[in-house]
């Protein structure tokens, strides 16, 4: 039995260390949300974070989330109101929508770090993840849009 | 786990519709109880209307989709045209997706088609019940008809000004007769609600919260799921498999051998062996412990690179007539210039984000099956032929598309699911690798085109002659064929624009060593690439700008009956010329619209150029304008502008959506898309060796529309895709002087 924490719950799951989690999430767990692109950590739609890093669950073994924290989609606002959320709204981002979990998820870790991404910061971090949809212009539209929110709520602080 | 949780919005509460109504007919369900009640509703029974219409005592309007929604937006513009003529609140619209069921005609989600097909029938439904609603007011004050209306899911009383909310009015409602369609009555565009409102998509909470169903978030309990090792070459059989070591991977429950892969394909499983097991993990990792023999078949040989030059081969000496006009031999004898040009297209695949996925489960008599399906019909219909069943013991509901292209009108996936399901006699969930999609598709077919042209001593085009060759999406429905189809042709090659007195279109056989399919835009893709590719170079060989030369060879403004015109058998789209004309000023006016708010005239630093393209499909009419550079050999697209007339647009922001994912999707095919097929199998398959656009080769892109309130609704998801690779091939070379007539262009540049 492996212990996990994700989105701030503990879960006992019965898996061999070397399942990835991807499948740990959505088979064992029914924790859905985390898609499965391609396997092999080229296109980003397993996306998740493992201590605050993103992280391609789909080629990362399970036994590497023992004692850290794995937030995935359904962990960053149950409700939709996360500023990133909120500024996907906004844009209507989303086409499908399937790859639209690892987008948001690689975004929230380039706003960890970067309060005012240029194009150029937007397209190094986010070019792993592919949207054959073809929503880049309002993913990179709606990433400025949250950066500057979530400055705005950082100055208020 | 519940079974039922796929119904969170209520998916199964069409479950009971039984075909006794007309097509798309108004069929009222009647209520089991005896007396009426307005006030207050004694549950919430839902009050079917019609077939699309349905409203519950709360006040909450149930609107159908009854297409699959792959990102194109059809879910959400669909309920905006039901709900406008309802008269109904948007915000007390829940939208239901509709399953497989013959009434709602046509669910075969493709050819850019849901709203400018069903936009007619769409407002009749609506209206249908709101004149059900109407009466049932109209009876409950005792006063006519004509003495009430509806406006935002009330009925008011002319006479007293008072109302009557829609939910109270709802079981009333369905007891009324359904009126006669003559007798309806529809808004005028001036009081259109929904229709041109740049509505949000109904789904956009559920996605950025994770919620949403793909067809690989199904869920059943005690379900099995099967990761399927098929043969690597079409028409290959198993010749023996050894499951011992897959049998001890746990998890793993079964292993079972695929039926044989039929000479005509259609939508069968493909030869293989399938491993079951309690997870996806456990169905892979025992997959890789199978030992498979395989007997390779006819294919085993088959190079496509070879197979071009057979392609070419074809061309020039076994051509076969399509259509034309005039005499080309004395045409090109008389003309003063005479330009020829070959252009070759590679084969493609869909790689859809979500692979196909299927679940089906054989229970109670019936077979519920959930898929990420374009068309839920053609499940019923291809797994009842698979197993000598009944089809209305399939009971189909489409789940959200991640992504499709055409993929998934293909329901092979489903197939396999309901096969082993019916074996195992538990749900079966057939889960697609990236690897399985990209090897065992049903490929967008490589081509290969000659177009020649002749010119006088004014630079007018008076003679030209177009050929085609590439495997037909025939083949896989009848394995003989092997030319292009005229409904293939009739996607931007027997329509030609342009008006010349002498003109000759011909095609060739090309053979078939992979399953062929639609992909988005289908053989517009490759006739678009070339024609607009060769009316450049035309127009260089001329001096000419390529704009100038376009709109001086379409002539006069005038409607294109391609019959008339070249005695081709065109087939619009299924549309009628009637009210989908190929209208020649449309396509010039598509592109004045485009070329008056684009600087492609500005002076341009060296290495970098302009490029153009314009293209109807799907009835609508689009033009590109790309701005690339070149620098040591590194290509860069800078900016893509373009235009869409489609007529009548339903809800604008959906439509630039499509636009500018179609820009990329084209993106993708002009720099980087190419299938090989190397000893009868596809070489490529995953995404680092089939890439597809990323968000840091993606350029500005600006969308305009044009005359969106003119003219019936034309496609939308489709049409943007053919011109964006010729105005990224013509624009490079403005910008360097070479011509590339050969995709992807990541075999002549770095991208």
């Amino acid at each position: 039995m492996l212990e996990l924490n994700i989105n701030n719950e503990i879960h006992q799951v019965d898996a061999p260390d070397n399942m990835p989690i991807l499948w740990v999430l959505r088979d064992l767990l029914n924790k859905k949300g985390t898609k499965f692109g391609c396997g092999i950590g080229q296109c980003g739609a397993c996306t998740v974070h493992i201590n605050g890093q993103a992280m391609r669950a789909c080629i990362t073994p399970v036994v590497v989330a023992k004692n850290a924290k794995i937030t995935t989609i359904e962990g960053v606002d149950e409700k939709g109101q996360h500023p990133i959320q909120i500024a996907w709204k906004e844009n209507n981002v989303p086409q499908c929508g399937y790859c639209q979990s690892g987008q948001i998820m690689s975004a929230l870790t380039l706003l960890e770090t970067n309060k005012n991404p240029s194009d150029d910061d937007i397209n190094n971090h986010m070019s792993g993840n592919i949207c054959r949809c073809g929503t880049y212009p309002r993913i990179k539209q709606a990433i400025k849009q949250a950066a500057a929110v979530l400055a705005n709520n950082e100055g208020d602080k | 786990m519940n079974p039922l949780k796929l119904s969170r919005r209520d998916f199964l509460t069409y479950a009971g519709i039984s075909s006794s109504g007309l097509l798309l007919g108004c069929s009222s369900i009647i209520s089991n109880s005896s007396k009426v009640k307005i006030l207050p509703p004694e549950n919430n029974a839902t009050q079917q209307l019609n077939i699309f219409v349905a409203i519950k005592p709360d006040n909450s309007i149930e609107i159908v989709s009854h297409r699959s929604e792959m990102g194109q937006g059809s879910k959400t513009g669909i309920p905006q045209i039901v709900a406008d003529e309802l008269e109904c609140s948007w915000d007390n619209v829940h939208v239901i997706q509709g399953k497989g069921n013959k009434e709602y005609g046509d669910q075969n989600t493709d050819g850019s088609s849901s709203i400018r097909k069903f936009y007619d029938k769409l407002r009749e439904m609506g209206a249908s019940a709101r004149t059900m609603l109407e009466q049932a007011a109209a009876d409950y004050w005792k006063i006519s008809i004509d003495d009430v209306y509806a406006k935002d899911n009330k009925v008011f009383n002319k006479i007293t000004g008072n109302s009557v909310s829609y939910g109270d009015l709802a079981e009333l409602a369905s007891k009324q007769p359904v009126p006669d369609i003559k007798t309806l009555n529809y808004k005028s565009a001036d009081n259109f609600k929904y229709i041109g409102k740049s509505v949000p998509i109904v789904d956009l909470d559920d996605i950025l919260t994770g919620k949403t169903v793909y067809g690989i978030d199904v869920d059943l309990p005690d379900m099995l799921i099967a990761s399927i090792e098929r043969c690597p070459v079409l028409h290959g059989q198993v010749k023996s498999f050894d499951a011992t070591e897959a049998l001890k991977v746990p998890g793993v429950v079964e292993v079972i051998q695929m039926p044989p892969t039929p000479e005509t394909v259609v939508y069968s499983p493909l030869a293989g062996v399938a491993v079951l097991a309690t997870n996806t993990w456990a169905a892979q990792e025992g997959r890789k412990a199978l030992l498979v023999e395989w007997d390779l078949g006819k294919n085993k040989e088959h190079d496509s690179t070879i197979a071009f030059t057979t392609f070419k081969d074809n061309l020039a000496n076994k051509p076969q007539r399509v259509a034309g006009r005039g005499d080309v031999v004395k045409g090109f004898s008389e003309a003063s210039k005479v330009i020829e040009a070959q252009y070759q297209l590679p084969y493609l695949a869909h790689a859809p984000m979500e692979p196909p996925m299927a679940t089906a489960w054989f229970h109670d008599g019936i077979c519920d099956v959930w898929a990420c399906v374009q068309d839920p019909q053609s499940v019923m219909a291809n797994a009842a032929s698979m197993t000598k069943l009944p089809v209305d013991i399939f009971n189909v509901q489409p789940t959200l598309l991640g992504g499709a292209f055409g993929r998934k009108s293909k329901t092979d996936f489903a197939n396999e699911a309901v096969y082993l399901a019916n074996i195992t006699k538990k749900p079966v969930k057939v889960v697609w690798s990236r690897e399985d999609d990209v090897r065992s598709g049903y490929y967008h077919a490589g081509a290969v085109q000659t177009l020649k042209a002749g010119l006088n001593n004014k630079n007018e085009i008076t003679t030209w002659a177009q050929k085609a060759a590439y495997p037909t999406i025939a083949s896989t429905f009848n394995s003989k064929k092997n030319t292009p189809q005229d409904f293939e042709l009739s996607l931007g090659f027997g329509d030609l624009p342009y008006d010349i007195d002498n003109i000759l279109m011909e095609k060739a056989e090309a053979e078939t060593p992979v399953r062929i399919g639609w992909m988005r835009s289908v053989c517009n893709i490759q006739h678009a690439f070339a024609l607009n590719c060769f009316v450049d170079e035309v127009a260089h060989a001329a001096n000419v700008p390529t704009d100038q030369m376009i709109l001086k060879t379409l002539g006069k403004d005038r409607d294109l009956d391609p019959k008339e015109a070249f005695d081709f058998n065109f087939t619009n789209y299924d549309e009628k010329l009637e009210r989908h004309p190929y209208s020649v000023a449309r396509y010039r006016g598509v592109l004045e619209a485009l070329l008056a708010k684009t600087p492609i005239d500005e002076t341009l630093p060296k290495g970098q150029g302009w490029g153009i393209a314009v293209h109807r499909s799907f009835v609508s009419y689009v033009a590109v304008a790309t701005k690339v550079e070149v620098i040591n050999q590194r290509l860069t697209v800078k900016e893509i502008h373009t235009a869409i007339d489609c007529g009548l647009a339903i809800n604008p922001d959906r439509i630039k959506s499509q636009m500018e994912g179609a820009m990329i999707f084209g993106m993708s095919i002009a720099l980087m898309g190419k299938i090989n097929i190397k000893k009868g199998a596809v070489v490529q398959s995953n995404f680092h060796d089939y890439p597809v656009t990323r968000m840091n080769q993606t350029p500005v892109i600006v969308v305009h529309l044009v005359n969106p309130k003119n003219n019936a609704p034309g496609g939308v998801g489709e049409p943007g895709v053919p011109p964006v690779a010729p105005s990224i091939v013509n624009a490079v070379f403005a910008a360097t002087g070479e011509r590339y007539r050969e995709l992807p262009l990541n075999q002549y540049l770095t991208i």
